[in-house]
């Protein structure tokens, strides 16, 4: 049978984002796969030699919509670790928060995705259902739903009173229950087994060597999770990463499903244990060295490299987020695979194309 | 930067990845900062239980630096990332989109260096031609 290559994207009903695979296949399976990227690509790292180093905080946020927050927050944590500034210990636990409910958002905007992909529309409705009462939470709490503007360089522009603490602590407890509702019908039914079990196979030592982070690669078994470096204030709560081993797209389900609730646990201790006090500090002088700062995005590990020279300008801002880590991984799940499996196992991996095009 | 840093050379950088792969870090990332009109730093970053180390490369625009997509695969794609923005090539890549990952096939600037190196040799399309 000879060889037939079929473009998948950069439009696909499935993709959120323009991504582009060029899938050869033999008798409807894949046999090679080239990523090709650039649909999005706006150079915002070129930004920071224009903007100073405070206005790069709005910039970032704005690299992927999901997570904005947690990209501001590696920022300004990089900022404030390169100028010796020490963060109010209620601003890192209101960060901890406000990531979290991002978490939260952008793991069940996923799994109503991924269900979408392969046809069960009302799970998809159900759990975008649930994720409007994280926006109602985020909205209500920072003024966006989305691109949350609360990270300033020394620590939060925003504060939660106790009313809010406490209206965000009883709907908490009712997208728990809802979350809990769906458990089953996700992880046990036929049409979701069918569909995700045994596909798109990353093995434990191929998910470490390509480099895989995140979700990816917790569930191929290998325990990492960046939060364990304890920034912000994620020293001081108890978590241990959610994993699995069978290294499938059901296993990868499973990991964010379980973290997911996860996030629910991590709120409600941040808000049993924060302090009072300030949620900032004043910021003198300008950033000058190099320094490298990790946090967890809901799609994995997230790095900036930044350079100053003691300008208000950067030298350089290096941004790698996790979905660039984990699209060469494509290039091992899919071959051996049918086309038409090629949708849910790409999905499989939380692509965000625009975080990783930036 | 706090954590270790290594300096390479163009004829180190391979030998000294795949050590450091034998003795069980991930890649993670690469980063390019231009320095002046005719360098660039390359920094290498790699990781072990959440432990980073960094390989420090200076080097000339001009230079055609060894891929290390041989030792880890997944470094094709920021390696092409770099060739777009910053005009350096590279050696032996898994998958070489020659400069159009980002960018049109015919754009010659490199958009994040203030000063590009002006190429003639396997990027420009009459070479890629010749080529073939």
């Amino acid at each position: 049978m000879p060889k037939t290559i079929i473009p998948f994207g950069p439009q696909h009903p499935v993709l959120p984002e323009p991504l582009h695979l060029k899938l050869t296949v033999e008798d409807e399976v894949v046999t090679e796969v080239i990523p090709a990227l650039g649909f999005v690509h706006r150079g915002l790292e070129k930004l920071s030699e224009i903007r100073d180093f405070h206005q790069m905080v709005q910039v970032v946020e704005r690299v992927c919509g999901i997570c904005s927050v947690i990209h501001a927050m590696c920022y300004c944590h990089g900022i404030e670790e390169m100028m010796g500034i020490e963060v109010p210990p209620r601003a890192k636990f209101l960060r901890v928060i406000w990531s979290e409910l991002h978490r939260m958002q952008s793991h069940l905007l996923w799994l109503g995705l991924f269900a979408d992909s392969f046809g069960f529309e009302a799970l998809f409705m159900q759990f975008w259902k649930i994720r409007e009462k994280v926006m109602d939470i985020s909205e209500s709490t920072t003024g966006n739903r989305v691109i949350v503007s609360v990270n300033v360089v020394g620590g939060v522009r925003r504060d939660l009173n106790s009313e809010q603490i406490n209206w965000i602590l009883t709907l908490l407890k009712e997208i728990e229950q809802e979350i809990g509702a769906l458990k089953k019908t996700l992880l046990t039914d036929y049409t979701v087994t069918k569909r995700t079990v045994g596909k798109g196979v990353l093995t434990k030592h191929q998910a470490y060597g390509i480099g895989t982070v995140g979700p990816v690669l917790r569930g191929s078994g290998v325990v990492q999770d960046t939060r364990m470096l304890g920034y912000a204030a994620f020293n001081e709560l108890n978590f241990e990463p959610v994993v699995e081993s069978d290294g499938d797209c059901y296993a990868r389900t499973k990991v964010r499903f379980r973290e997911t609730l996860q996030s629910i646990d991590l709120i409600r201790q941040a808000m049993s244990k924060i302090p009072n006090g300030e949620i900032n500090v004043k910021v003198k002088g300008k950033p000058q060295g190099e320094v490298v700062s990790r946090v967890e995005q809901p799609r994995g590990e997230l790095l900036y490299y930044i350079k100053a020279n003691g300008t208000k300008n950067l030298d350089r801002l290096r941004i790698r987020t996790p979905t660039f880590a984990n699209i060469p991984a494509i290039l091992t799940m899919l071959p051996g695979m049918y086309l038409s499996d090629v949708p849910v196992i790409v999905l499989s991996i939380d692509p965000c194309v625009s975080c990783t095009e930036r | 930067m706090k954590e270790e840093t290594i300096p390479v050379t163009k004829e180190t950088v391979i030998g000294e990845t795949a050590k450091i792969k034998i003795e069980g870090y991930r890649f993670v990332t690469m980063t390019c900062t231009e320095l002046d009109e005719n360098r660039v730093d390359i920094i290498y970053h790699f990781d072990k239980n959440l432990q980073l180390k960094h390989f420090r490369f200076t080097v000339s625009k001009e230079t055609l630096i060894p891929s290390i997509s041989v030792v880890y695969q997944s470094a094709f794609l920021v390696e092409n990332e770099i060739q777009d923005l910053f005009g350096i090539h590279f050696d032996n890549l898994f998958i070489d989109y020659r400069r159009t990952l980002y960018l049109g096939g015919e754009t010659i600037a490199a958009p994040f260096c203030k000063f590009t190196v002006k190429r003639t040799d396997k990027s420009t399309p009459e070479a890629i031609q010749a080529e073939t």
